[in-house]
Parts: C-alpha cells; sequence; structure tokens
C-alpha cells in the first residue's frame, strides 16, 4: 500500500513531512517515554554549539496571546556530546531523520561544527541555524545579510557530504534575498522561519518578563507570517523547503505544503502539548480524504 | 508522563486570593510528593504548572494562589469544568532520606506538596513537624489539614498576627526544633535562610518559570554544583547541597 504522507526531501525518504522543530523537542530522547518517536518523519535536534552552554539567566519563558517568547540561549552540551552520546543514542531507538541543528558564533564555528557532524552516521541531515549573532562583525546576526549568509552556507558545504538547510531568521526586510543567497552558496534546502524578536512587560514589577529582555516569539500567532515567507522563498528559490513557525494542528501543515514546504516543522505547540505530533499525523488521512488530496507530496506548492 | 482529563470536584477559597481545587477522574492516579502537574487553561497558550498537595483514590488536591491573569480565571471556574493535564512531572521529595525526625518547612503556598510528604513520612513511621510561615493571619492555609493528620505544627507570620513573629527560621529557633532531615518549599530567600541556619541535610523545592514542563524546552534552567538542571524534570526538588544559593 503506498503511503499517503511519504514525501522525499532533496533525495531523504521521509514517511511523513512532520518535523519538531529545534529547541522544542529537546535531543528526542526527553520524549522516548512519552510518545513513540518513530511516528516521526524526522527530528531537528536542540542547537548545539561547539562549547556546551548554559544560555541566558532565568526567566527565560513569557507567556503571550496565541503563542510565547523563550531565551534560552542555546543551552547545549556542545557539539562532541552531540555527535558521540545524543545522536547515537537517538538512532538506537529512532528510525526516521535525524536532523542535526547546528550554530555558531563565527564562519569558523559553522564549519568546525558541521564538519564534526558530518562525521557522525547517525546524523541525516544538518540545519544551519544563522540567527546567531556574528561575534567577530559587531554582533549581527549571519541571517540578516545575505553575503553573510552565503559565507556560512559556502563553508559548511566545504565540509559535509550530508545535505545542508540554513534556516533563517524572519527579522529581515527581505527573506527572499537572504534564501537566494544561500541556495546560490550550495545550500540544499531552507528551513524558514526561526523565531521573532519580542518582548514583555511585567506591568505590575515594571520589568521586561524576561531576564534577558528580549526574546524569539512563537506559536500560533506568527503561522500567516511564517506561511507567507515559506511561500516567497518557496517560489523564488529551486531547494526545498521546510516550513516552520505557528503549526499547531493538520489544516497547518497542509497549508504549509500548499505554499511550498516539502517538510513541516512543529515549534511551540510541542510545549503545550508534547502529543502535538502524533495527533496532527492521525487527524491527516481523513482531512485529505474531504479535501481530495490522494499524496501529500502531490500538494507541496500547488498554490 | 500521561495526558488525562479531569474535572474540577470543588473549587473554593481557603485563604486570602488563595484555593483548594479538588480534580476528578475516572482512575487512580500515581503521584508522589513534590512532583507537579500541568493544566491546560482554556484560552492561555502555556499550561500552568502545580504541585500536588494530595491524591484522593481517583483525584488530586492542589492548592494555588491568584497571581496573575490564569489563575484569575481559575479561580472563577465551577464544578463539574474539564481540565487537561499533564502528570506526573517532575522529581519527587525523597521521603527515604529522614532517618527518624523531619522538619517540613513551607513558606506560603509551599505548604501544600509538603502535606502529602508528611502523609508519606507517617505512612513510613517516621516523625514529621510542620513549619508553616506566612506574612498574615488571612494567608494562613493548610496548618488545620497538618493537625488532622496529627502532625505538629509551628506557625510563624510577619507581622506577627499567629504564632512566631518573624520568619520560618525565627519559629525553629524559638522552638529549639530538632530533627535529622528537613524538606523545604517557598520562596528561594526563605529557603536560603533556612538552609544557613540549619547543619542538616535536606531537600528544598525550586521554582522557575516553566515552557514544556517535562523536560524537552530547556526553558527553567538552573545551574548547580552538578552542572545545569532543569527544574521541571531533574527537579523541581534538589538536596541543598547541589543548590547554588
Amino acid at each position: 500500500m503506498v503511503n499517503r504522507l511519504a514525501v522525499n526531501l532533496c533525495g531523504i525518504p521521509m514517511q511523513n513531512p512532520l518535523v519538531p522543530a529545534s529547541g522544542s523537542f529537546g535531543f528526542g530522547l526527553e520524549l522516548a517515554d512519552t510518545l513513540d518517536l518513530n511516528l516521526l518523519g524526522g527530528i531537528s535536534l536542540k542547537g548545539t554549539t561547539r562549547e556546551a552552554r548554559f544560555g541566558n539567566p532565568t526567566p527565560r519563558i513569557a507567556e503571550c496571546t496565541a503563542g510565547m517568547i523563550n531565551s534560552v540561549g542555546l543551552q547545549n552540551p556542545g557539539i562532541e556530546v552531540l555527535v558521540s552520546e545524543k545522536a547515537p543514542a537517538l538512532r538506537r531507538i529512532y528510525r526516521g531523520v535525524i536532523i542535526a541543528n547546528i550554530s555558531g558564533y563565527s564562519v569558523e564555528e559553522y564549519a568546525f561544527n558541521c564538519g564534526r557532524a558530518d562525521a557522525c552516521p547517525d546524523i541525516d541531515l544538518l540545519e544551519v541555524n544563522i540567527s546567531c549573532p556574528n561575534v567577530h562583525g559587531g554582533g549581527m546576526a549571519f541571517g540578516t545579510e545575505p553575503k553573510l549568509a552565503a559565507a556560512v552556507t559556502r563553508a559548511v558545504k566545504e565540509v559535509t557530504e550530508k545535505p545542508v538547510f540554513i534556516k533563517l531568521s524572519p527579522n529581515v526586510t527581505d527573506i527572499v534575498s537572504i534564501a537566494k543567497a544561500c541556495e546560490d552558496a550550495g545550500a540544499d534546502g531552507i528551513t524558514l522561519v526561526n523565531t521573532f524578536l519580542g518582548m514583555r512587560i511585567d506591568i505590575a514589577r515594571r520589568q521586561p518578563v524576561i531576564a534577558n529582555k528580549m526574546g524569539g516569539f512563537s506559536g500560533a500567532a506568527i503561522f500567516p507570517i511564517a506561511l507567507r515567507m515559506v511561500y516567497q522563498v518557496a517560489h523564488a528559490c529551486r531547494i526545498p523547503v521546510m516550513g516552520c513557525g505557528g503549526v499547531q494542528r493538520a489544516e497547518d501543515v497542509i497549508e504549509m505544503m500548499m505554499a511550498g514546504a516539502t517538510a513541516v516543522q512543529v515549534g511551540a505547540e510541542n510545549l503545550r502539548n508534547p502529543m502535538a505530533c502524533p495527533e496532527m499525523l492521525e487527524a491527516l488521512p481523513e482531512l485529505m480524504d474531504r479535501l481530495g488530496i490522494k499524496c501529500l507530496q502531490d500538494i507541496i506548492g500547488v498554490v | 508522563m500521561l495526558k488525562k482529563i479531569f474535572h474540577i470536584g470543588s473549587n473554593s477559597p481557603v485563604a486570602h486570593d488563595t484555593f483548594r481545587l479538588v480534580l476528578e477522574t475516572d482512575a487512580s492516579v500515581t503521584v508522589r510528593s513534590g512532583q507537579f502537574v500541568d493544566i491546560a487553561l482554556p484560552g492561555r497558550y502555556l499550561r500552568r504548572p502545580i504541585s500536588v498537595s494530595d491524591v484522593l483514590p481517583r483525584g488530586l488536591v492542589l492548592y494555588y494562589k491568584i497571581v496573575g491573569e490564569g489563575t484569575r480565571e481559575m479561580a472563577a471556574m465551577t464544578p463539574g469544568t474539564a481540565l487537561e493535564l499533564l502528570l506526573p512531572l517532575g522529581s519527587g521529595f525523597g521521603p527515604e532520606k529522614c532517618r527518624e525526625k523531619a522538619l517540613l518547612v513551607g513558606g506560603g503556598l509551599g505548604a501544600a506538596p509538603l502535606y502529602l510528604l508528611a502523609r508519606e513520612l507517617l505512612q513510613a513511621g517516621k516523625h514529621p513537624t510542620a513549619v508553616l510561615g506566612f506574612n498574615r493571619a488571612d494567608e494562613i492555609c493548610l496548618a488545620e489539614e497538618f493537625r488532622a493528620l496529627g502532625v505538629p505544627v509551628h506557625v510563624a507570620t510577619l507581622d506577627g498576627s499567629v504564632g512566631t513573629k518573624g520568619f520560618v527560621t525565627d519559629a525553629i529557633a524559638a522552638e529549639k526544633l530538632q530533627a535529622d532531615f528537613f524538606y523545604s518549599c517557598g520562596p528561594l530567600p526563605m529557603m536560603k535562610a533556612l538552609c544557613a541556619a540549619l547543619d542538616i541535610p535536606g531537600q528544598v523545592s525550586l521554582e522557575e518559570r516553566m515552557g514544556c514542563g517535562a523536560g524537552f524546552c530547556y526553558g527553567c534552567s538552573v545551574q548547580t554544583l552538578e552542572g545545569p538542571r532543569r527544574v521541571c524534570a531533574d527537579g523541581p526538588v534538589f538536596d541543598k547541597e547541589v543548590v547554588l544559593w
């Protein structure tokens, strides 16, 4: 029987397009007792830097209307622990696509981390988070400038044979120019979007809710903006897109795919409901019947 | 961790802005003292983590205080209302760590999880004594419930309206309370002062703003002597020695 949910992501077969987004699902291992991980098309692991990081001071979570702000600040155990412990441990219990999410504070760090991830046979795909500040370039995020984004892309493509997706920040004026710069520099795909820079104030204490003042806003509220950006990028680029931002139900998955996403990531919704992905997967076949969709692969970019 | 629907059995005020919430379900639930549940509130994006104060044959008892819009809405909920919970979450207290005599030191609503702990200690044949601190008389809760278990209760109020005037540490000193282990839940400054005042080992329950409540978003991490730890999953209960006061 044909798997109606199957998609092909730049040559990698996926049993379905659903991927918990980086940062919303730990290293997968944390949820192994809660749900059947093997239901998931892929898992994007927690963003990893060269050195271990504690991240930002707490509070680093703020609730919002239809969303939330996080300022976790890339807490992670470092690239060596990822490749020697986390990814192998996940591979022992998980058959789907394992995506390493790589961060860095310099082009050299991105290349180093991707080189280490390339050498790990348990990692199928690299997703490079270019929303980090460039510490050698005045702190501006790599993902806000086409030339910088391209420089990171070229550097990581040189050190890996694995498919490389560049994960874009939405906090830019022209997302298409960044995406095209990554494509021209050799990216195999684009993940978009990361979180939107946001802020909340505790009006009783007259202070920001988040210790770091600002953080990344995500959740249902950003869905229309994320969808618009996925649509723009998917139509401007030839490489595949993983759509991410505010997805919380099966209808949103279909919508993201119609906009041009080949795979669909689920982020903040996992924090509200750890079973979000399995529940969406369960709802998809009936929804597809109702919409006259035979296979998900058929609807990618139909709009 | 389970996702389960409960129905409100009762939701009644017991002290200033403080409510006792009884949640009922169709089967028995397994929760240890110090563990918590994460409640989804209609129209609110994130769940509300609340510690479990008691386990009933088919339900749970929770205490909560109105601290924001979400808890204010909770206070207006009527019996029969369905609520979706994730549970049980977090590590619990370790009643086995006490040899014989335990001090249960609560600040405000921190008394809530200590009630279930008192029951566990009594069941194990140990002797808990409760020391409960509040700002004022109208905030006092759970003192009678501890007494009903046969647990001696010492109250401290900041304004001196009931019991010892001052902090829980003042009550412990005034009553010359002795124990081989202590358990505490309450404001961080209170637990810090307590750890400094008592030279016996103990456990404290920490609080932090949480995202997922189940250990995979890393929103509530704290630095400890043993490295970064997630309050929701590695805690909320920690040995006093590993906390970086």
